[in-house]
């Protein structure tokens, strides 16, 4: 919306703001100061601090960490990629690599059909929406600390635990939930599902309503049912929607911390042992002083391989995305 | 989410069919039970264990009334625990982080919308940037930053400082805002300009009692994420005094018993659940916002 003045130009406030030293043609520091140059500057302050102390510096510093050895005490020695290498050679590598691997996966196959079931149910719901929405979120608003451990009391293996209890009344279990090597993750799995389908089923919900409602009509009209109303309107409609969330999804779960973390400390056996876990045992683990090299070298394979992933699957979605 | 149902995905003929009707209702009040037992029910039953005995809890964990309550639970958790000296420092370290968050977000975004320099695109590009680095890249250098900040040779470590500080550098709040700064009405600053009004006087009187909607948005995810948090505080809140609930939570458990431990996890939930009570609004609507940057 650009503001057109009596001249029939943009007026200059639109693009450059307040500055008013647009007309002067040679500029020095003198002109910029008049200009509100300073200003300018003293506005950014906050923000320039921020982020560059807390930010870029830091970003820039893990790239550096990565290539040291450092132990707070000595100064740095640069060792090239040897913390890469001692990580890729980490037998608890694979172990994590394939646990962060099982852990996103699950969560797709849980967490992802579910949210947007619920959304396209909810869309349609005639009277009190607001209550269904409600309820959706309030898992979302629980602090996960609170939720982790809340399901930990849940997930109690005697036969008088929470959730054995009503597997009980059908018959079932007693399971022993993140005791087991087999079933800790898909525990895991199911609380993060639940403490964070809402978000997805909100983000849905608001997609939901930019579907054009005369394609349903003429599809009405040409005798189609609701299953295929759904299949050739509705998803079609939302796939950017539905890209965008399953890639963040898949990010957000890469990086899984607290549940491993909280429920079982990576074990029984290290079966739950994920990327971030080590990370944080490599850095923050040995009370003697962390390996804060490993660390880093770690969590830029993790961004790397992240930012590569993204690339791909945008790549292969665009097509897709945009027809 | 307020729109007439004219007609969607299902039309009203379809509605008017008994197979649907009775198939779609039985869906949603499906749903609707669902949403209950799951979204509802383990904060009633949290709120159920903090008045129970430990004893009937233990015994009896789903029985849906308590056999004699136990309001001593909470009392228990809120003085013996010193959960409510945690509950006090997760309210400054809430508000601490909030406070930043607002300042850099509305100072930022008002140079790099109303004021926007020359350089605007270069920050912006690289405030974009940052929105795509995975915030474990950030975790370990932050936290060496922390113990050995650079020209001050003084650790932060233990220092409410190094939560509140760190916490204002989010990309997300400060695109939100600009967003919304850019959306303004120019010609108000035009005519605020004409009429004498420097910047400070344009940011403080115009642009920011017109932005109240975005900064309600905006406080609110700053509070409840300042909330949420866990590792970051445990890692630089090293003493136990200082420390916000959600760290001292899992050493709760291990003190006390099952009933106390209930209680203090409950009043935990307190806040966020009577924020997102009041402000719904904003926290459905700002969940979907985030999806539409995010995407």
């Amino acid at each position: 919306m650009a503001v057109v003045d009596q001249t029939g130009e943009p007026a200059l406030s639109s693009r450059r703001g307040l500055s008013r030293d647009t007309a002067v043609p040679r500029r020095t520091p003198l002109t910029w100061v008049r200009g509100g140059g300073l200003t300018t500057l003293l506005f950014l302050l906050p923000l320039l601090f921020a982020f560059g102390a807390f930010s870029w510096y830091p970003i820039v510093r893990s790239v550096l960490m990565s290539l040291q050895h450092t132990n707070l005490v000595q100064p740095a020695t640069w060792v090239g990629f040897q913390n890469f290498e001692q990580v890729w050679h980490d037998p608890l590598f694979p172990v994590a690599v394939k646990n962060t691997a099982y852990f996103a996966l699950l969560a797709l196959l849980f967490g992802y059909p579910i949210p947007l079931v619920a959304a396209v149910l909810m869309s349609e719901v005639r009277k009190r929406r607001g209550i269904y929405s409600a309820l959706a979120y309030l898992p979302v608003v629980i602090p996960p600390v609170v939720a982790v451990l809340l399901w930990k009391v849940a997930y109690d293996a005697s036969p008088l635990g929470a959730f054995n209890t009503v597997l009980h009344w059908f018959g079932l279990g007693p399971y022993p939930w993140i005791q087991s090597q087999q079933w800790a993750m898909p525990s895991l799995v199911l609380e993060s599902t639940w403490a964070n389908a809402g978000a997805t089923v909100i983000i849905y919900l608001a997609a939901l309503t930019g579907v054009q409602t005369e394609l349903y009509e003429a599809a009405s009209v040409d005798g189609a049912g609701i299953l295929q109303k759904v299949w050739h309107i509705t998803l079609p409609q939302l796939r950017g929607v539905l890209l965008v969330t399953m890639i963040l999804q898949i990010i957000g779960t890469a990086q899984v911390f607290l549940e491993p973390y909280l429920f079982t400390s990576g074990g029984p056996a290290n079966a739950t042992l994920t990327v971030l876990l080590m990370i944080f045992n490599y850095a923050f683990g040995n009370s003697l002083g962390g390996d804060y090299g490993a660390a880093t070298a770690l969590s830029l394979m993790l961004a790397g391989f992240l930012a590569v992933f993204s690339l791909i699957y945008l790549r292969a979605t665009r097509s897709w995305s945009t027809r | 989410m307020s729109e007439p149902e004219t007609g969607g995905l299902i039309s009203p003929q379809e509605w008017e069919k008994p197979s649907i009707r009775w198939g779609i209702g039985g869906l949603q009040a499906f749903l609707l039970v669902a949403l209950v037992v799951g979204g509802l029910g383990p904060i009633l039953w949290l709120a159920k264990g903090a008045i129970t005995p430990t004893i009937d809890t233990i015994s009896h964990p789903l029985g849906l009334f308590p056999h004699g309550t136990a309001w001593s639970n909470l009392k228990e958790a809120w003085s013996t625990v010193h959960v409510g000296r945690y509950f006090w420092n997760t309210i400054v370290i809430a508000f601490g982080s909030w406070a930043s968050q607002i300042v850099v977000a509305t100072t930022g975004g008002f140079a790099l919308s109303v004021l926007n320099p020359r350089y605007a695109k270069l920050i912006n590009a690289l405030l974009l940037t940052t929105l795509f680095v995975p915030a474990v890249v950030l975790l370990v250098p932050l936290y060496i930053e922390i113990v050995h900040p650079p020209l001050i040779h003084h650790s932060f470590i233990d220092s409410y400082w190094a939560v509140w500080l760190p916490a204002g550098a989010s990309a997300f709040n400060v695109v939100l805002v600009k967003r919304f700064f850019d959306n303004l009405p120019r010609e108000i600053f035009e005519a605020a300009r004409i009429d004498g009004a420097g910047p400070f006087r344009l940011f403080w009187s115009i642009v920011l009692p017109m932005s109240k909607p975005i900064l309600g948005v905006v406080s609110i995810f700053a509070v409840l994420a300042s909330w949420k948090d866990f590792l970051w505080p445990l890692l630089v809140l090293t003493n136990p005094n200082e420390q916000p609930l959600s760290v001292r939570l899992p050493n709760i458990q291990a003190q006390t018993s099952l009933g106390v431990f209930l209680a203090a996890m409950f009043i935990a939930c307190l806040v966020p659940i009577a924020g997102f009570l009041i402000f719904q609004r904003s926290f459905l609507r700002g969940g979907g916002l985030g999806g539409a940057i995010k995407g």
